[in-house]
């Protein structure tokens, strides 16, 4: 091997070296700041079960809104924090939860009381009061929430924004 | 005087302004470069002045999820001059979708995305749609009722995608649900995500134009041929070619300038958008409507059948980019006139109608159920029969009132009732009430004979 070749040799080995070099630092800085981008998909909401009224403050047949926090408050939340349901006292002993998102669009939807109907203000969705489409664009009825009974308190179990897939 | 040309001289010399800067501003364009070549620039004069007023902004705005619609009342109510730099955000956001819109359909109609602007094209609608995500971040960031309950309109969208709809939904609000990571989010893709990759598509946007030359105004019957081209262009540009400044870059100055100053006078005169309540996901007396901007794939939504809905949240949008994306491929060559290429301008003008008749709708809502309705005055009933004026009571009560006119009030999803007894019969009335329809709740098992004997009275009293 003459001079030259060596040197070529050299050459093409040191670009690879810092080519590989610097290939293996944007790596491990990539590591980080894709993990923070990707952080919602990473960590595990937990489910908790929220206290939402005593048994005594619903009645029978009557459908209300109710207020609660979602599973993972952060302490920086404010107001977002809050999530809500339409909950109605089914029998003495047992309730029913509604999300309040349209499965349409997740917009919020209303009871009206009267009419016996739940409402979207976005695009026209009604739905019967067991939650069954009766008129307008949802795909699918809405989405129902876990209600128990502990210790005279009516508590629901925190889900996240039902998000309607295309399979629906 | 000398001493100042000294100064200035040593630091053109070391800092190659002219050497750089020159050569882009006095190069060479085709002359006849009128009125239809600016909106390009206007939209980078939108561009900067969004950049001016967000950095202004973002010195008054808490990026938090607790503390933005605080901040932003702030911003509106008593910082100095808080409520006109919003309105120029705002106005400044409308204009640059107006001015890229128009600028792609005169692209689009004078055929300038033909050979060698291919490039051109691509990255300008790489561009358009950032501006629109830009938009629609920013109306994220008014954090009220509208913008919380928007960001779950945009989650649900995503969530349509198949295999990885629900996921990015997740990443979109930074979690399960609304929370203390949404805003910081929408905030990180409004202020450093979507600009960076702006940037990086209009700098090579703009390096493109100045590498390809702007594309010279048509002429009937001067057919582009790729194998020439390049050499007619630079050989027209040496022949009759003018200085981009000042010869064609007043026109882009002034109309930059105009539309700045229209911004700044919308902003002053019309102000902001109003906050609505603030971003509680609980409070859900709260009716979401896009900006306008959106409003036409609001309306889209509302219109489109049911059954092919969810499958065009996701083939739409991919169709529409995949179509705008081939354009150059599908033809490159020919013919470039509007007037030899009609097809074209009847399309582009199809598109506009489309989209304004979409806005239109949106605007109206007709398919949004008044809630705000007031019950029927005696003066809307017309009779003194007090089953008619029960059935009227109920009428209301039921909801009918939210999406059926009558007399003047309601709703405008159903059909108007005010001479409903004119066009059907009781006994059809009763089909329809009892059964229901496409658009309207079947309310057989929800009211009571009584009730609907004093509903049907009522129906039967609108003539």
């Amino acid at each position: 091997m003459n001079e030259t070749q060596e040197n070529q040799t050299r050459r093409s080995f040191l670009v690879k070296l810092s080519t590989g070099l610097a290939a293996i630092s944007a790596v491990i800085a990539a590591v980080p700041v894709l993990s923070s981008f990707f952080a919602p998909l990473l960590e595990k909401t937990p489910v908790q079960w929220r206290p939402v009224g005593d048994l005594s403050k619903f009645t029978v047949g009557d459908t209300m809104l109710v207020q609660f926090e979602n599973a993972d408050p952060e302490t920086w939340a404010g107001v977002t924090a809050h999530t809500a349901a339409w909950l109605r006292r089914d029998t003495e002993k047992s309730f029913t939860a509604f999300s309040a998102n349209c499965t349409h669009l997740g917009c919020p939807i209303r009871w009206e009381k009267d009419a016996q109907l739940f409402m979207c203000p976005c695009h026209g969705g009604v739905y019967y009061k067991d939650g069954s489409v009766a008129a307008g664009p949802p795909p699918k009825s809405l989405v129902k929430y876990k209600v128990r009974i502990n210790k005279n308190q009516v508590e629901i179990q925190t889900s996240p924004v039902p998000i309607t897939t295309i399979s629906a | 005087m000398k001493l100042l040309k000294r100064i200035w001289h040593w630091i053109d010399d070391r800092s190659g302004l002219s050497e750089i800067f020159l050569p882009l501003i006095k190069h060479p364009v085709p002359p006849g470069s009128k009125w239809s070549y600016v909106f390009g620039s206007a939209t980078l004069f939108c561009l900067i002045l969004q950049i001016i007023t967000g950095v202004a902004l973002a010195l008054l705005y808490q990026p938090s999820s607790s503390g933005a619609y605080q901040s932003l009342k702030f911003i509106t109510d008593r910082a100095a001059f808080g409520s006109v730099l919003r309105g120029i955000h705002y106005f400044g956001a409308s204009g640059m979708i107006i001015m890229v819109g128009v600028h792609m359909m005169r692209v689009y109609i004078t055929a300038a995305y033909k050979y060698p602007r291919e490039m051109g094209w691509i990255t300008g609608v790489i561009l358009l749609f950032l501006t629109i995500a830009m938009g629609f971040t920013g109306q994220l960031l008014r954090w009220d009722s509208n913008g919380v309950w928007s960001s779950v309109v945009a989650a649900e969208q995503l969530g349509r995608i198949p295999l990885i709809g629900k996921p990015l939904a997740r990443l979109l609000l930074g979690g399960d649900t609304i929370g203390g990571h949404s805003l910081s989010r929408f905030f990180a893709y409004h202020v450093f995500i979507i600009p960076a990759i702006i940037f990086l598509f209009l700098g090579y946007h703009i390096m493109l134009v100045f590498r390809n030359g702007i594309s010279e105004p048509t002429k009937a019957g001067r057919l582009l041929d790729p194998k020439t081209y390049r050499q007619w262009y630079k050989d027209m540009l040496k022949k009759v070619g003018v200085p981009f400044w000042p010869y064609a870059g007043w026109r882009d100055l002034i109309f930059g300038a105009a539309t700045i100053i229209a911004i700044i006078i919308l902003a002053v005169v019309v102000g902001p958008p109003k906050l609505t309540q603030p971003p509680d996901p609980s409070m859900v007396y709260s009716q979401p409507k896009p900006d306008w901007y959106m409003l036409s794939i609001f309306s889209l939504f509302a219109l489109m059948p049911p059954r092919i809905e969810s499958y065009m949240i996701v083939i739409g949008p991919l169709l529409t980019i995949l179509l705008l994306l081939a354009l150059p491929f599908v033809s490159n060559k020919g013919e470039r006139s509007p007037r030899r290429r009609p097809w074209a301008v009847f399309g582009s003008v199809c598109v506009v109608i489309f989209v304004f008749s979409l806005f239109l709708e949106g605007e109206r809502a007709s398919w949004s159920p008044r809630f705000k309705t007031k019950p029927l005055r005696a003066a809307q009933i017309n009779s003194q029969d007090t089953t008619v004026i029960s059935g009227a009571a109920l009428f209301y009560k039921k909801g009918c009132l939210y999406c059926h006119k009558v007399n003047g009030s309601g709703g405008l999803n159903g059909p108007d009732l005010s001479h409903v007894a004119l066009r059907l019969s009781p006994d059809q009335m009763t089909i329809r009430i009892v059964n229901g329809g496409d658009n309207m709740p079947a309310y057989g098992g929800m009211i009571s004979n009584e009730q609907m004997q004093q509903i049907l009275t009522f129906l039967k009293s609108c003539r």
